[in-house]
């Protein structure tokens, strides 16, 4: 199980990239032309996430320099270690429905601290991975065309970011360890 | 509520370094801090470019397209209130193509293009999701993920020694999150109708 895993993990990339390029070319599309001018927006589309970047790994850094982060972790051990559950990991899965920025600046953190080949740096990865950020979606979707009671889908969305966050962590340790 | 968690993060911190004599940790972590934020965006430029680059040979080969076949079906289980030749069916199925393949830039016009026309099918209050929408939401908060290649990108930075081995993990649980979005969203739809008494079922 664990060996057919990681080797769709490695063919999963290369597959991909073989597929798209074939069907490009069924479809008579002038792939090189077309992967230039997509490939333009990446130097913007990184570029701009500079400025949220900056504020959250000074914010994040700083939080972690002080000694705030371990006090935090610390007071949360007791409880998580009973559910199994890092505590290491507690404050990306709760900023990561709120702010990609922010949950992308924690994952940095914990790579710095623990090694992206670490346990923690893997659920982590996956944590960040499985998921869009919930609350930026909704606020995108729903103030698009002024809707002002979402129901449930508030509760919907927050939920299957608790389940992507336990699925994170079973999968990693099924899989990963 | 970015306001409040930047500033709880930056002031705790520093209050806490000022408390346990760690004060010189503040200008150090401010240093580092701001240095790692460019490090990464300016890292990142690599993958992203080369994944845009791929997703715009993909759009263009009508990938979208042929995948709205096979999604057809579960379009017209997952949102029975929408009539199967109205045109919110055909943008709600060419979002589910978008991120079922991972274009997410494609797939957020595209799925504000269909919660538009979702708005014109509500026959009732415009300032409330109709059911569909909380469907579409749940879809795309979700996100099913393919290849997660940003988070490749920031392993690769870190010099990880296999970038892609979160890939087989990720998919598992992207793919669980979704089937828990759309089974909350159906139970919580039915549960708001009978508390509604049966109206607009």
């Amino acid at each position: 199980m664990n060996g057919l895993v990681s080797l769709l993990s490695d063919w999963a990339l290369p597959a991909t990239l073989a597929g798209i390029l074939v069907a490009g070319v069924a479809r008579r599309i002038a792939v090189y032309d077309a992967f230039v001018t997509g490939a333009k927006e990446g130097f913007t589309t990184s570029v701009s996430l500079i400025p949220q970047l900056v504020a959250m790994m000074v914010a994040v850094s700083v939080f972690r320099a002080s000694g705030a982060l371990a006090m935090l972790v610390g007071a949360l051990h007791p409880l998580l270690a009973w559910l199994h559950f890092p505590p290491e990991l507690l404050p990306l899965a709760l900023l990561r429905p709120i702010s990609g920025s922010a949950s992308l600046a924690l994952v940095t953190d914990l790579f710095k601290t623990h090694g992206p080949d670490s346990f923690i740096g893997r659920a982590a990865s996956v944590m960040q991975g499985s998921t869009d950020t919930t609350l930026y979606v909704l606020t995108v979707y729903f103030g698009s065309i002024g809707i002002r009671r979402p129901r449930y889908a508030v509760k919907v969305g927050l939920l299957s970011d608790l389940v992507s966050v336990v699925a994170s962590v079973f999968f990693v340790t099924l899989m990963l360890q | 509520m970015m306001n409040g968690i930047w500033l709880f993060l930056f002031l705790v911190g520093i209050i806490v370094a000022a408390f346990t004599g760690r004060i010189e940790a503040v200008t150090q972590g401010v240093l580092s801090g701001a240095s790692d934020g460019v490090m990464v965006s300016l890292g990142l430029i690599s993958i992203i470019a080369f994944w845009l680059g791929m997703m715009q040979i993909a759009e263009d080969a009508g990938l979208v397209a042929s995948l709205s076949r096979v999604v057809r079906p579960l379009a017209r289980w997952l949102f029975p209130s929408v009539p199967s030749d109205h045109p919110a069916m055909g943008s709600l199925i060419a979002n589910m193509s978008a991120n079922i393949l991972g274009l997410g830039n494609a797939a957020t016009p595209l799925g504000l293009k269909a919660i538009r026309e979702l708005q014109s099918l509500n026959d009732q209050d415009p300032e409330t999701a109709s059911d569909a929408m909380c469907t579409l939401l749940a879809l795309n908060t979700a996100s099913l993920t393919v290849i997660p290649a940003t988070m490749i990108g920031l392993r690769m930075q870190f010099h990880s020694r296999a970038p892609s081995q979160i890939v087989g993990a990720t998919v598992l649980a992207t793919l669980v999150a979704t089937l828990a979005a759309i089974g909350l969203d159906r139970w919580y739809r039915r549960r708001d109708r009978k508390r509604r008494g049966g109206r607009g079922a």
